[in-house]
């Protein structure tokens, strides 16, 4: 078995917030199959606070584990907040991970990161239309 | 809850047979090989008897057998001791791309040193072509060196074939035979090899075992200098327990190796057949029929064999894979993608190997667990999304 500590093992076992968003505000893809893992992130905002989050995985333990940590972490928090999440915080909230998984794996931060932005984007460009509109 | 090894390509247990008669070495006859009093004594007749069924189990003759304390030791020692001795009359080298990274990173340093490497590529099934061989051959080429078997896919090469192709050319040939000595019959002579390695953790001796055999009169530039042990060509106090355990282990071996096929065979093929029957999109890997009897290799696809790999483990099942995950360097197996499969399928490489421990129940277990294992990791793959939507938009 990997180096895991039960942290990530729980994790592991028992993920959180498994599965996609229908019509999410934000979608944020990272990773391919190539370097081992792929994540994409789900995310619902409802006044400027991540209402909900999903995703999935493909990968090793630590790619679920640290997927299944940044949706806990992220769920609840304002965009602002939730674009500091860092892999690093992510790390220490599993409490470790395995120095050789601490960079392939840990891509969830910025799946999420990724989702905000898409997020954004589209309420930038729906702004930009709506001006239009008034015009 | 059950539990299920079948990680026998990682290492075989060691038979008690083979741990009875190596006991004695750890304790009261801890003598030296090389003393010239009583103690020496017996360990020496010990380090002879082992040297003899080696020898015994490939067909060679016992003063052929250099021991040594593993399987990547006598590969490399072959692959850079041949090579060395050799550099006078060239300094081209042949192995193939699927070599155990023992024989690969020996070749790799070879180039460091001034010699050239060609590999030889595998088909899909993992098989070196003779002729491609006989291709890659060169006038200043010294030294051959290609598997016996590949314990990751399991596939078992033409080795005769290929030796007769290589001995035309007067290069010197070495055989990787660490996943079939012990395992199927090997045979040095009606091989036609110049040198052979092997490993007794394959074949439920002890680790820290293993041997090369050398064909009398091949030169080799000895790895490890100091005394006069295994002939001077590899120094250092002989591991007497480790080699006694051994030199049972080939016995058993040699005695038995009809039967253990027969055993382990038709676990193998039910798995080989039933599991692609089970889960859809699941691959076999390495040769249909030319293959290891104990040995089950598939990529399942969309999925990482590391996750499935802890599910199993949870399950209280023993695989390997060779996924990038679950290599220390995080690359998917080489073996895997010289046959040709991309990337994203190697990632989901699950490799079954029996031993003689396991039971049809055993087959029977894992597939009543690999199904839930699997699907549980499709439904949380994006990879397995993107398939399904790929397949609704088709329809």
């Amino acid at each position: 078995m990997p180096v895991y500590n039960e942290k990530v093992m729980d994790h592991f076992m028992n993920p959180r917030n498994v599965g996609e968003i229908e019509n999410p505000d934000g979608v944020g893809e990272v990773g391919n199959p190539v370097c081992g893992d792929m994540m994409t992130f789900y995310i619902k905002v409802k006044n400027n606070h991540i209402s909900d989050v999903k995703y999935k995985t493909f990968g090793c333990g630590a790619a679920i584990a640290v997927s299944s940590m940044v949706s806990e972490m992220a769920k609840g928090k304002t965009l602002e907040e939730a674009k500091k999440l860092t892999p690093a915080l992510v790390a220490q909230q599993l409490e470790g991970l395995p120095s050789n998984k601490y960079h392939c794996s840990n891509l969830g931060a910025q799946a999420l990161n990724k989702a905000i932005d898409d997020y954004q984007k589209k309420q930038g460009s729906k702004a930009k239309s709506q001006k239009g509109v008034k015009k | 809850m059950r539990e299920v090894y079948l990680d026998n390509v990682a290492t075989t247990p060691v038979l008690p047979e083979v741990v009875k008669v190596m006991l004695p070495y750890l304790k009261e006859a801890y003598g030296n090989v090389q003393s010239l009093h009583n103690w020496g004594d017996s360990a020496r007749e010990a380090v002879e008897e082992a040297r003899n069924k080696v020898a015994d189990l490939i067909g060679g003759k016992a003063e052929e057998v250099i021991f040594t304390a593993s399987g990547t030791e006598s590969n490399n020692f072959a692959v850079k001791g041949l090579a060395m001795a050799q550099q006078s009359k060239g300094k081209h080298i042949v192995v193939s791309a699927i070599e155990h990274f023992s024989v690969l990173h020996s070749a790799k340093t070879l180039e460091k040193w001034g010699f050239e490497v060609s590999e030889v590529p595998v088909d899909k099934y993992g098989l070196v072509d003779p002729d491609k061989v006989a291709n890659s051959l060169r006038k200043d080429t010294i030294l051959v060196s290609i598997m016996h078997a590949n314990s990751e896919v399991g596939t078992i090469e033409p080795i005769k074939e290929i030796a007769s192709v290589v001995k035309q050319s007067g290069a010197i040939f070495h055989t990787d035979a660490v996943a079939t000595a012990g395992t199927i019959p090997v045979d040095v002579g009606e091989l036609g090899v110049d040198a052979l390695s092997l490993a007794g953790n394959e074949f439920y001796g002890p680790k820290g075992s293993g041997a090369l055999w050398l064909k009398k009169g091949v030169r080799i530039i000895p790895f490890l200098d100091g005394g006069v042990q295994e002939g001077g060509k590899r120094a250092g106090t002989e591991n007497v327990p480790a080699i006694a355990g051994l030199g049972k282990a080939a016995e058993l071996a040699k005695a038995d190796i009809g039967a253990r096929a027969k055993r382990l065979s038709p676990l193998r093929d039910k798995l080989l057949a039933k599991l692609p029957q089970r889960i859809e999109h699941v691959i076999v890997t390495g040769h249909p029929t030319q293959r290891l009897p104990g040995h089950a290799s598939f990529c399942v696809e969309f999925i990482e064999g590391e996750a499935m790999l802890m599910l199993l483990n949870s399950k209280g099942i023993a695989v390997s894979s060779g996924s990038a995950c679950t290599s220390r360097a995080l690359k998917a197996s080489h073996v895997l993608i010289a046959m040709g499969l991309p990337h994203e399928i190697a990632q989901g490489s699950l490799l079954f190997s029996f031993g003689l421990d396991n039971t049809e129940e055993d087959v029977d277990y894992v597939l009543e667990a690999m199904p839930p294992i699997v699907e549980r990791l499709r439904q949380m793959s994006p990879l397995y999304a993107k398939f399904l939507k790929g397949k609704k938009g088709g329809k």
